[in-house]
């Protein structure tokens, strides 16, 4: 069958119209999807382009269910993935702990909507508390957070490698204006990159006879000792922390002599880069750092940063503290004094950061 | 070229979104970087519907702006929809036909700028109005040629002017008639807005 | 010492089995258990368990079996068949799994026909957590969260789950309920309930009455009257829908 994207090409389309696309491209066999503003577009333009591919889609009939046909197709050993947001994630995350709990490498893009509750569909960076430590268990995921339409191409197709490989549920973190708005990008096949495509692998149906080549397969998600369960989650942390170091990504500008270090992640990286810009024209030394993968963290990268002489911080987010959290927790012990920019559910513009690290100085 | 940032608003159907995303893939055309995004909020089902569009021969930082460069406004109701993202440098361009009342004209703008594209649009054809406002949008910056923007209206549009030529031609001809109505009004002196009086 | 006769796909590393005494769960794991026999179909079916009781046969067959979540079984089962539809995909949950907190998936993969087979063994109580009401609980009857006995003034009255069934699924469905008083009725309805899936007919759905002393606090002999006189004479027995031929 003909691959859905040959060589490369520049194309001006939406941040869920690229998702789809990168899923083709990273020849995912089946999505299971459930309406919600503002991802829906990931899923019509899969239900349309994906049949000529020869891939499935079924819309379920809740998140739940999304996510668990996700689970079910994965432990059968097919790609499977899902997009969601908002209320969606919160239902979600029972299934998603199950891909924890049993290793399954299920993806999953969140288009990041307004919340509590209904919100609004708009737009927020208000998943990422729910995205990366959400369910009922260690946070044992792989998070990256994406500022384009570009990234959301390149970490889609990267989150079906990563996923298959190391067997974790890996998460591509969007917001509703990526997943809305119309950019450039350039989309290509993996091939012609060099990226070379992870074979999924079933958990059932496996090859063999069973009780004459092999033995059954029993995969459990429920322990009856607390020891055995101490045992697992153990044994998913030191996994979880053996790789976390080939996976860390984060960006970073002008960090050299930097006397005040904004971080943020995501659409609002991109508000901050033009901020700090503007800024060093006026003199000021003033660097950013974005982590890309939200967990895991980039923690030592961040320190090694904070270490060569920032004078400050500034934390940057469309949501009230939810990267303040992860970051506070992973540089614990950093006396760096931290002042904050919270805009929960509402977008982030250059000038509003210039004007506080004018205030700042 | 310096970033263009334009917010135009509209009752739903008066194809705000798509002239939107035509301007946005022309400027593209130019290999321009471009960010176009509509207000998918709740909106979208009634009541007034903004288009966001940023052009610049650089990376485009933030996809949503505090204040444009230009506002157009097709409806009254969109007029103070939109005063928000009208600053001292921004030209707010609306309707002559609209019986404007205390407060419609925002508290800042550079130059308040109504055009008679409404009336325009019947003489013409209705189907072409939004096409008008872009010729107006167009002829109020440099962010797209002309021609880029007739050949992403062919792109878009082709298989109509396909199976009637005499649309293209109308199309070209409403891409003409809003620069026209810009140029005859601005002869006509500049209104400012309250605040800039 | 002589051994029971067990099926074939049954795991004997794990036998003696986790259930209690007098408990219905094995019966109808016997009669899956020998219906795969019959069609040899061990290497292709794939055993999904929920959880409450069901959990505890999890590693309870020599095929290839997962655990899922309460209530989740049908999904994981519907994405498993719909990725391999060459899998003979088998989900058994109990009535709470199934009637309660996995109805909206019940109800709704039965709408779309999915080609999968599911049994639910019906013992009208969440059993594995202390013996609560289930959506199954008889009128009168006692639990620990209706200690008075249910009064369907207040709770319902107990969920008609293969006739609901019957009523939304189209046609090719297979739809039953057995009990395990009947054994070789109920390993009948189970073989038929996956023959259906691997003709690729459609959703295949058996209802199992079954036991549960421990919660119930019956004897033996308690047990089985309950289940003969009160539980069948609600819950009728029989196939509601089969796209077979009755002579087979």
């Amino acid at each position: 069958m003909e691959k859905p994207v040959t060589g490369s090409k520049k194309v001006f389309m939406t941040g869920n119209e690229s998702v789809a696309w990168a899923a083709l491209a990273a020849e995912a066999d089946v999505m299971f999807g459930y309406p919600i503003t503002p991802q829906n577009e990931i899923m019509h333009y899969w239900a349309r382009l994906g049949p000529k591919y020869g891939r499935k889609f079924l819309q379920t009939e809740d998140e739940i269910s999304a996510g668990f046909t996700v689970c079910g197709a994965v432990i059968a050993g097919k790609k499977a993935f899902t997009a969601t947001s908002g209320p969606g994630n919160t239902l979600m995350q029972e299934p998603f702990s199950m891909a924890e709990g049993m290793k399954l490498p299920t993806v999953t893009v969140i288009q990041q909507r307004g919340g509590p509750s209904s919100g609004t569909v708009i737009y927020s960076q208000q998943e990422v508390t729910l995205t990366t430590y959400g369910g009922n268990g260690e946070g044992h995921r792989l998070v990256y957070s994406t500022a384009s339409n570009q990234e959301l191409y390149d970490y889609t197709i990267k989150a079906f490698n990563v996923a298959w490989k190391y067997k974790f549920p890996t998460f591509v973190l969007g917001d509703g204006y990526q997943a809305k708005m119309r950019e450039p990008l350039e989309i290509y096949d993996p091939a012609e990159r060099g990226i070379e495509l992870i074979e999924p692998t079933p958990l059932v149906g496996v090859p063999g006879q069973i009780g004459v080549d092999r033995e059954p397969q029993h995969l459990c998600n429920i322990y009856s000792l607390e020891e055995e369960l101490y045992e697992a989650v153990m044994h998913l942390q030191s996994e979880y922390d053996r790789i976390s170091p080939e996976i860390v990504e984060y960006e970073i500008s002008f960090v050299e002599d930097a006397d005040i270090l904004v971080v943020s992640h995501g659409v609002v990286s991109r508000s901050v880069d033009d901020a700090v810009e503007a800024l060093r024209a006026q003199g000021i030394k003033v660097g950013s750092f974005r982590p890309i993968t939200l967990r895991p963290f980039p923690t030592q990268a961040l320190l090694d940063v904070l270490g060569s002489g920032v004078k400050k911080m500034l934390l940057v987010e469309s949501s009230y503290g939810q990267l303040f959290r992860l970051v506070r927790q992973e540089i614990y012990g950093e006396t760096v004094p931290i002042e904050t920019l919270f805009k929960p559910g509402v977008g982030i513009i250059d000038t509003d950061i210039i004007e506080m690290i004018a205030n700042m100085i | 070229m310096k970033l263009v940032r334009v917010a135009l608003a509209g009752e739903g159907g008066q194809g705000v979104q798509s002239v939107a995303e035509i301007m946005a893939e022309a400027a593209y055309h130019e290999g321009k970087e471009a960010i176009y995004i509509p207000n998918f909020g709740l909106e979208q089902r009634g009541g007034v519907s903004i288009a966001f569009i940023q052009i610049s021969d650089r990376r485009i930082g933030a996809p949503k702006f505090s204040k444009a460069d230009i506002v157009v406004a097709l409806s009254r109701r969109a007029m103070t929809r939109t005063h928000t993202y009208s600053g001292p440098e921004t030209i707010f361009v609306y309707d002559s036909s609209f019986q404007l009342k205390d407060g419609d004209l925002p508290s800042q703008c550079k130059r308040a700028l109504d055009i008679p594209a409404i009336e325009k649009s019947k003489e013409l054809h209705t189907r072409v109005f939004n096409i008008i406002i872009m010729g107006a949008i167009l002829s109020l910056t440099d962010m797209v040629a002309v021609e880029a923007a007739r050949m992403a209206l062919v792109k878009r549009l082709g298989y109509k002017f396909e199976k009637n030529p005499e649309l293209k031609e109308l199309n070209f001809k409403a891409i003409e008639v809003g620069a026209e109505l810009v140029q005859k009004q601005s002869e006509g002196g500049e209104k400012v807005c309250a605040a800039t009086k | 010492m002589v051994q029971p006769v067990m099926p074939k796909t049954w795991y004997r590393p794990t036998k003696p089995h986790k259930f209690c005494p007098g408990c219905g769960h094995p019966l109808i794991l016997k009669a899956l258990g020998e219906a795969a026999d019959e069609l040899g179909i061990q290497n292709q079916l794939i055993y999904g368990c929920d959880i409450g009781c069901s959990l505890l046969s999890w590693d309870f067959f020599a095929m290839d079996s997962t655990q899922t979540h309460h209530g989740r079984t049908t999904p994981v089962m519907v994405g498993m068949k719909r990725a391999r539809p060459e899998l003979i995909c088998v989900g058994y949950m109990g009535d709470g799994g199934g009637y309660s907190i996995g109805s909206q998936h019940l109800v709704n993969s039965a709408i779309r026909n999915e080609k999968i087979t599911l049994i639910l063994a019906n013992n009208t109580n969440y059993a594995m957590t202390g013996g609560q009401l289930a959506p199954t609980t008889l009128p009168g009857q006692k639990t620990e969260t209706t200690p008075l006995g249910r009064d369907p003034e207040s709770t319902g009255y107990p969920v008609m789950g293969p006739e609901m069934i019957s009523a939304i699924t189209g046609a090719g469905a297979y739809v039953a309920r057995g009990t395990v008083s009947k054994y070789r009725q109920l390993k009948g309805f189970i073989k038929r309930a996956l023959q259906n899936q691997m003709e690729g007919n459609g959703f295949s759905f058996v209802e199992a009455l079954s036991t549960c002393p421990t919660n119930w606090g019956t004897n033996a002999k308690q047990t089985w009257n309950w289940l003969e006189d009160n539980m069948q004479a609600y819950f009728p027995t029989g196939e509601l829908k089969s796209p077979f031929r009755k002579e087979d």
